[in-house]
């Protein structure tokens, strides 16, 4: 790399500016959220009445049990039920 | 030694064994990379940024445990999310959606000038916090004196000769860090 003036590290200071603070936190809780998946999956493993009434309706199956909705990626969950 | 300076190759052995503050500042490290390879390389609308955003994280999460080389993992997300926007562009049926070979100095270009930006963004760790806030609040989140001089409680008539001389200490850290090649014998 060459040496760089100060107009051009202002530039490449620009060029890099802040993600949306939500995208940033939904990246951060990926962890979390793979967690509440597995804990999901394996009590519907283990409890086949829970895993249909998953599969029939998932959103409200998840909300009945106590469950955030939002904070599940329910295509996942859906894709791991399924398979 | 606190996450945020830790080198990349041990944050990532961090984020491997289950240390989820590790992984928040993984994805602090290099998010700012992430959207502006979708949003300045690509040109990705907001929408199709953000799940090409989540998706690399996604992917880096599951596959930390089979990173060749932790010390790689900025080009390794270079990749990935350079890989995935044109996957994205590829699966979309919307003609809006910019062509990547038709832009504007191309992604190449872009992509060079963005790892030149992570390299200036590495090297203003070494600057004061005062200094890394004055340059990052002005140039990154462009924000006004007056709103500068607010937040970090100092005079906005101050604010032009700070970013003077912390650019010129950032120059100097920087050309400490990448020495200009000196010329052949």
């Amino acid at each position: 790399m060459t040496a760089y003036d100060e107009q051009r590290l202002a530039e490449l200071i620009k060029a890099l500016p802040p993600a949306p603070q939500a995208w940033v936190e939904a990246a951060q809780e990926l962890p979390l959220a793979r967690e509440r998946l597995d804990d999901i999956v394996a009590r519907a493993e283990a409890d086949l009445a829970f895993r249909d009434a998953l599969i029939a309706d998932l959103e409200a199956t998840l909300e009945l049990e106590g469950y955030e909705p939002g904070a599940i990626s329910l295509d996942e969950l859906r894709r791991r039920l399924e398979s | 030694m606190q996450l945020a300076s830790l080198p990349d190759a041990q944050l990532v052995a961090r984020c491997r064994g289950g240390d989820e503050d590790a992984w928040r500042e993984l994805v602090a490290r290099f998010s700012r990379y992430v959207f502006a390879i979708c949003s300045q390389a690509f040109r990705l609308r907001a929408e199709d940024s953000e799940e090409v955003f989540q998706e690399v994280f996604a992917r880096t999460y599951q596959h930390l445990a089979r990173l060749r080389d932790d010390e790689a993992i900025r080009p390794w997300i270079g990749q990935l999310t350079r890989r995935l926007c044109i996957d994205h562009i590829r699966s979309s049926s919307r003609e809006e959606i910019v062509d990547p070979d038709t832009l504007p100095g191309g992604v190449d270009e872009a992509m060079t000038t963005l790892d030149d930006a992570f390299a200036v963004r590495e090297a203003m760790a070494e600057l004061t916090e005062n200094c890394r806030e004055i340059l990052d609040r002005f140039f990154a989140r462009d924000e006004s004196y007056q709103t500068i001089g607010a937040a970090l409680e100092i005079p906005s008539g101050t604010i032009a000769s700070r970013i003077s001389r912390c650019l010129a200490r950032l120059r100097e850290i920087f050309e400490g860090r990448n020495p200009a090649p000196g010329p052949s014998s």
